[in-house]
């Protein structure tokens, strides 16, 4: 893919940091709202680049550190029911419930199961009808249409035996969250491919409502860059706005069919963010018509309650609150071979991010 | 949760295609994406196609940040 | 073979007549040498001189099978290639196997066949070795323990030591990075048929005989397996008075295996190698060096990737592509499919 080569270019890249030199003559505060920009920021050394007026903030863009404890118990209580296979994305297997991860259990002898793909759980409970299949259905809009599509299928064979236990989320309402909450923001760079299915409507009322600026990010250093500028532009400016920078891969409308998809299985629910509470309409559950394959409504799960570490400061630091070396047990009692909190399992979580790039100070 | 990766598209069967990424070949549902062709670049995420990349854009966007050095010079 | 079966069964552990024939029949027709075939308790060797290396390793490796090779070849190839690390000549191995009962002996003799011959290719035999069975389930299908003996050439006079590397220093690696740990990962999950790459597990002598045998500038070396070069990197910094700084725009991945990488989330510099070593060389003779690595077909994409430093001490800075710096640190645990 020689095309994408450019979006490496030393040359035109320190061509966007000297702009932006010239530009941020202010202190800017930037949040990333998206796991694959806080590990691509990192990975590439963007913040080494920029002036010491920019600060990028890593806000609540891991689905896995921003989902509760009490999604993992119940998961691992499915996997422990008899004749039940968990199903679940990589990512979420050393993620700390209470007391075990879907990892330990898995050692301990529970049926649970890494798939690739969504589609893949529809397949075991094909291939397996007298057990039960448990998707893990966890991350934002780029994620869902997936779920959703599974879901579908399950439907359309007639699968008795399939369910997904939801934990997707919804974007917009944690960055009005966040804003809410008062921290001081002056642009958000937009998640890319969060976008690349929504498209870029459901971002207007942050600009209408607090004039904070969103552009649409895509993930190679090229494009964080002239992201950071484009919004240091708009601040510059005063004209706060929705852009895309990821033209090739977001356009305006979005992705119809995976939207489609999506309407057609999920309908909003309140749901429980670390860092944030409980935000109106900012999950995703199976609508009732499909209601044979929400795990909540085929299967009674016991109360568990949340219940978060003593010390952790995922909240805050999901907030861009604090960083991570802010945090008393960072690097020394939470690491990634043995993390305390949600921000330090996840390869995207700002904590294992901070740790892996940047070090132990 | 934003893993998505670039995909050539070398086949179609039905609601699925067979893609190439840098010569790894995968099969990935096209349940959420339409009017993907063969020779279309796709992002990949969790075995589904989910947009088709504007090579035009690509390069329109490259251009942007070119023209933007030339400038400056 | 006399008296076949086509699975390990638990009579061919216990010393038996079963025993004894699946060892001649196996294991010495196939490693065939003078002192195996003594069929001595012990191997009665002559060392050429008193200097010896020593290594053992144990290899779990899951699948057994996987593109480009199986766990007896890895088995024979990483413990010479520890020998090769320590500037030693690998002489001779140990093979001891750990067996499942049921393990079907057409994929045992797949493995010792693959075995002998890099273990020819490479020079090395295999002096003794151990069977043992144990009930199903209480191995995963096969383990192999190998241990190697290796003897330091004439001009070695000087071991090849960490505390020998200091600021200024050049760091090579000796070809691509990444193809056995993908290789592997792609058998695990079914994907064989979809890579067009494969591991990369070979002998080393075969690439450095000639260089340790004079004094070329070679202060240390290691081969990266289990954790990546960044592992290995860390583990030469850490703890060290020195840093050391690598470029990323010279760091040689095949595409194919930056492709597989990012399907799966992972990092290519912390993924295993099998054939492929790091050396840390004098400044001034990393040229020579690399000329000599590059005519040699195990290591014709042999390339420079970095320096020794005095800053930074005790860490590795990596220099991104786009000019911008940041730390690599240790992995902790398996790098996990990632998919956000």
């Amino acid at each position: 893919m020689n095309w994408l080569e450019g979006y490496r270019s030393r040359e035109l890249c320190e061509a966007l940091t000297s702009e932006i030199r010239q530009l941020a003559d202010q202190p800017l505060r930037f949040m990333e709202v998206c796991g694959g920009h806080t590990m691509a920021i990192r990975k590439f050394g963007i913040p080494s680049l920029l002036p010491e007026s920019i600060s990028l903030l890593s806000g609540p863009g891991c689905p896995v550190c921003v989902t509760g404890r009490v999604f993992i118990d119940q998961a691992i209580y499915l996997s422990g029911l008899e004749d039940t296979i968990v199903c679940t994305f990589g990512d979420l297997i050393r993620v700390q419930g209470t007391d075990a991860s879907l990892e330990k259990a898995r050692a301990e002898g529970k049926q649970i199961r890494i798939v690739f793909s969504s589609l893949d759980a529809v397949e075991l409970a094909k291939r397996n009808p007298e057990k039960k299949i448990v998707f893990l259905g966890i991350g934002f809009e780029t994620t869902a249409p997936g779920t959703a599509a599974a879901i579908l299928r399950a439907s359309r064979e007639g699968l008795k035996n399939f369910s997904v236990l939801s934990a997707h989320k919804l974007m917009p309402p944690a960055m009005e969250g966040i804003i809410s909450e008062g921290i001081p923001i002056d642009g958000y760079i937009c998640p890319g491919h969060v976008s690349t299915i929504t498209g870029t409507k459901m971002y207007t009322p942050i600009v209408e409502k607090f004039g904070i600026g969103c552009v649409i990010s895509g993930f190679e250093p090229l494009d964080l860059l002239q992201s950071i500028l484009m919004l240091t532009r708009q601040v510059v400016n005063r004209k706060p706005k929705v852009e895309i920078q990821y033209s090739r891969a977001v356009k305006p409308a979005g992705n119809p069919e995976a939207q489609k998809v999506m309407r057609e299985v999920f309908e909003p629910a309140d749901e429980w963010w670390r860092g944030l509470g409980i935000l109106k309409n900012s999950g995703l559950k199976p609508k009732p018509e499909y209601g044979q394959f929400d795990t909540r409504e085929v299967i009674n799960l016991p109360d568990f309650r949340e219940k978060e570490p003593r010390g952790c400061i995922c909240g805050e630091i999901l907030k861009g609150l604090k960083t991570p070396h802010q945090c008393k047990l960072f690097a020394n009692t939470c690491t990634p071979a043995n993390p305390v909190g949600a921000c330090m399992v996840s390869s995207e979580g700002a904590c294992q991010t901070w740790y892996t790039y940047e070090g132990k100070n | 949760m934003c893993l998505s990766i670039p995909a050539e598209v070398l086949a179609i069967q039905g609601d699925e295609a067979e893609v190439s990424v840098n010569g790894n070949r995968l099969k990935i549902s096209l349940m959420v994406l339409k009017n993907v062709k063969p020779g279309d670049f796709v992002l990949i995420h969790s075995g589904f196609a989910i947009e088709i990349i504007d090579r035009e854009e690509a390069e329109k966007t490259l251009e942007i940040v070119r023209l933007m050095k030339a400038d400056k010079n | 073979m006399k008296g076949k079966t086509d699975r390990i069964l638990l009579s061919h552990g216990s010393g038996g007549s079963l025993m004894h024939d699946l060892i001649r029949d196996l294991f010495v027709r196939h490693f065939d040498n003078s002192i195996l075939d003594k069929e001595s308790d012990s191997a009665l060797l002559q060392a050429p001189s008193s200097n010896i290396a020593f290594t053992t390793d144990s290899f779990v490796v899951d699948p057994i099978f996987f593109p480009g090779g199986n766990i007896g070849k890895l088995a024979v190839c990483g413990t010479i290639n520890d020998l090769v690390a320590a500037g030693a000549k690998p002489y001779c191995l140990s093979a001891g196997f750990i067996l499942e009962e049921g393990f079907p002996m057409q994929a045992l003799e797949k493995i010792v066949e693959s075995m002998a011959e890099v273990a020819k290719t490479a020079g090395v035999f295999i002096a003794t070795g151990d069977t043992k069975v144990v009930e199903k389930g209480k191995c995963d299908k096969i383990f192999i323990n190998t241990s190697g003996i290796g003897f330091f050439p004439e001009r070695n006079e000087q071991y090849l030591l960490k505390e020998k590397i200091g600021p200024g220093d050049r760091l090579i690696i000796s070809g691509f990075l990444g193809d056995h740990g993908m290789a592997v990962m792609a058998a695990r999950n079914q994907m064989e048929h979809a890579i067009n790459f494969f591991s990369d597990c070979a002998p080393l002598n075969l690439l450095l005989d000639g260089l340790l045998e004079v004094n070329s500038g070679i202060k240390f070396m290691r081969d990266p397996t289990r954790g990546g070069l960044a592992t290995t990197l860390c583990e030469i910094a850490g703890g060290s008075t020195f840093g050391i700084k690598i470029f990323e725009d010279q760091i040689p991945v095949r595409p194919s295996v930056k492709g597989l990488c990012d399907i799966f989330g992972f990092d290519p510099l912390y993924v295993a190698n099998e054939g492929k070593m790091l050396i840390v060389a004098k400044k001034g003779s990393e040229q020579n060096i690399l000329e000599i690595l590059k005519k040699n077909p195990l290591g014709k994409n042999a390339v420079i990737i970095g320096e020794v430093t005095s800053e930074n001490k005790g860490l590795v800075t990596l220099v991104t592509s786009i000019g911008g710096t940041r730390i690599v640190n240790m992995l902790s645990g398996e790098q996990l499919p990632r998919i956000c």
